[in-house]
């Protein structure tokens, strides 16, 4: 008996039993669509927040005020901590070895007005470092201007959004704005990006950082960004880094360096299984399609008993009923597999047209072990009820009402 | 052709044996046509069952062209069923999702005939018992007379030396009863050995030879002519 005819046989017994097979047939698809689909967000969040770390240049050091211990978060404080500033930024860039460049940033938030408008903003103060670091570009003007950070002038750079409802239909360029009590004039509109590390960059007014620690009383920096020249400066980086500090602020060690890359690949490990774990949630409900499998391929088998008879009385050998059973088994499992990859793969497309910032992609050993799997549950969960096919006495089993 | 010695089929009901067949002898030679009557219970079907190897004997022997059946395999005794034997059934059983075409074509696929020559055989043994124009309708759209005809096509696609029907006409009127007899005794006339079990003793007569059963054993055997 051919496989040909195995399989169209076992296809007849399903097309007899539409809604049984229909049934079935979806609990595997869901399944498969469910693996399909959960995978592909998961993937989508790591490659969505991979991307974001990319995005903010590459082969950085992170540079934070207070001393974090690995056992706790609590800052450890002997003494007093030293303020982080613009003069140690300054002095990192001219003793790290490696260095391509340092910016310093200190975040705060401030009325913007503009004639008659006004809007509430992000302040985030920095230097001329800052626009390479963060591969930022412009949409008109320029960037803060480089030179001694101390004495940068009162300039500023809006985003998009910012020149948009304070400018409308008017060149920002050259304008005064007020931060506050103190004006700026706007040198720069930066390119629309939205949201990139938990910074609105639509929304946020960049000026020198010397005239932000003014506005905002403070005296230390809120981060250092430290770029490296190459993944291996990295951790000898970290350790000069710390010996500079150290060394400037009276001998002691106040500050806590992080690498960017190594943010990146523990979040990316985070979200990879994070990704395993949605997928193998999915996986438990194709277990479950191929428990429905086995039930219905159950109810076929007794039902088709005196069927099971006639083929053994004209000659079915019972290595012959147990593969037609379980090629019907599997042709349920496929044929649901096939669906729920139709069905996965045009919701991860639907997803991707919804939400085109979240890169929604099925990774593609997600698709190849779900479709396996379906095939694999099938072929697991039918060969209980086809053993019981292939047992079945020949006078007993045509003799079943 | 068939030789049983002393053959019993004991089954075990509630701890207790029920001798379905209790010591039968028979011998049926080559080309024979053999009725097989008896009350119900006594055992007729169990015999039949038995010589189409569909069910082994538990004690005695039975000899098919020479060959010990209780000494062959799985494998052999459907070889056995398949190439040698043909049923047909009180009940007909028929697939029901599959044409008459279809159901004749079965035993073909089963042997792993090529497309073609099935679909050629099917035909021709459709046409033989009068149903060419029937061969793409489904069991519940042919009278119960064409149903068994479609069995009986069904039951000689492949040749078999042996045909055995179990009470062929029991589900049908006396004029497609008739049909059906007259069709077996056809085909016994060309040289196939024919087995019919039967209630009816009109039918019964019609064998050139008739053997009895009660109780699980053979009663009797007349041969032609005989009361
Ligand atoms: N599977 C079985 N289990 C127990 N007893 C059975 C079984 N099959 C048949 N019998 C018994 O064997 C005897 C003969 O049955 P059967 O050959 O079907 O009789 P007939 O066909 O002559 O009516 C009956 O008494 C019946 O009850
Ligand atoms: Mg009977």
């Amino acid at each position: 008996m051919s496989l040909l005819d195995v399989l169209r046989f076992a296809g007849t017994a399903l097309v007899g039993h539409r809604l049984r097979t229909g049934l079935s047939l979806l609990g595997v698809a869901v399944g498969v669509a469910a693996v399909i689909l959960l995978t592909s967000l998961g993937e989508g969040a790591r490659r969505y927040v991979t991307g974001e770390f990319a995005l903010m240049g590459s082969n950085l050091l992170i540079v934070v005020p207070g001393k974090t211990e690995t056992t706790g978060t609590l800052p450890l404080v002997g003494g007093t901590t030293h303020d982080l500033t613009l003069a140690d930024v300054e002095a990192l860039e001219r003793r790290v070895s490696g260095v391509v460049r340092a910016a310093g940033l200190t975040v705060g938030s401030a009325t913007a007005r503009a004639g008659e408008l006004s809007r509430d903003v992000t302040v985030a103060g920095t230097t001329a470092e800052w626009k390479p670091l963060r591969r930022l570009t412009l949409r008109a003007g320029q960037f803060l201007p480089a030179g001694r950070p101390e004495e940068a002038p009162r300039v500023c750079v809006v985003g998009a959004r910012v020149a948009s409802e304070l400018f409308p239909g008017r060149n920002p360029l050259g304008e005064l704005l007020r931060l506050g009590d103190e004006r700026f004039r706007v040198i720069g509109v930066l390119t629309a990006r939205g949201v990139s590390l938990g910074l609105d960059l639509d929304e946020v007014v960049l000026v020198p950082a010397v005239q932000a620690l003014r506005m905002f009383d403070r005296t230390s920096l809120f981060r250092v960004l430290v770029e490296m020249r190459h993944p291996a400066d990295l951790a000898p980086g970290k350790t000069s880094v710390l010996h500079v500090l150290k060394e400037r602020h009276g001998g002691e060690e106040d500050v806590t360096v992080f690498t960017q890359d190594a943010v990146v690949s523990t979040l990316g490990t985070i979200l990879g299984m994070l990704t395993l774990v949605l997928g193998g949630i999915a996986a438990v409900s194709l277990a479950v399609a191929g428990v429905g499998i086995m039930n219905v391929m159950l109810v076929s088998v007794s039902e088709r008993t005196r069927e099971v008879g006639l083929l053994l009385a004209l000659g079915a050998a019972r290595r012959q009923v147990l593969r037609l059973f379980l090629a019907e088994a599997a042709l349920l499992s496929t044929a649901g597999g096939a669906a729920g990859l139709l069905i996965g793969l045009g919701g991860a497309r639907a997803v991707r047209a919804l939400f085109p910032a979240f890169p929604v992609a099925p990774p593609a050993w997600a698709v190849a072990a779900a479709v396996a799997l379906s095939v694999a549950v099938g072929l697991v969960f039918g060969v209980l009820p086809a053993r019981q096919a292939a047992r079945l006495e020949p006078v007993a089993a045509l003799a079943r009402r | 052709m068939i030789r049983l010695e002393g053959v019993t089929r004991t089954y075990e009901v509630g701890g207790r044996p029920v001798h379905a067949l209790a010591g039968v002898d028979l011998e049926v030679a080559g080309g024979e046509y053999v009725s097989i009557m008896g009350p119900s219970g006594s055992g007729k079907s169990t015999l039949l069952s038995i010589l189409g190897c569909l069910d082994r004997p538990t004690g005695g022997t039975y000899r098919l062209r020479g060959a010990d059946v209780g000494r062959l395999g799985e494998d052999e005794l459907a070889r056995v069923r398949r190439n040698d034997v043909g049923f047909v059934f009180q009940s007909f059983h028929l697939v029901p999702r599959l044409t008459a075409l279809e159901n004749v074509e079965l035993p073909m696929v089963l042997a792993g005939l090529p497309r073609a020559e099935r679909t050629r055989r099917a035909e021709a043994a459709l046409g033989a018992v009068g149903l060419a124009d029937r061969a793409p309708h489904r069991p519940e759209q042919l009278s119960g007379g064409e149903r068994q005809r479609v069995c009986i096509a069904r039951a000689v696609v492949l040749r078999p030396s042996i045909l055995l029907a179990d009470e062929p006409t029991g589900n049908l009127d006396s004029a497609s009863g008739n049909e059906v007899i007259g069709l077996l005794e056809s085909l016994n006339r060309e040289g196939l050995t024919l087995l019919v079990v039967t209630h009816d003793e009109a039918i019964g007569r019609r064998a050139r030879r008739r053997v009895r059963l009660l109780d699980g054993r053979v009663v009797g055997t007349a041969p032609e002519g005989a009361p």
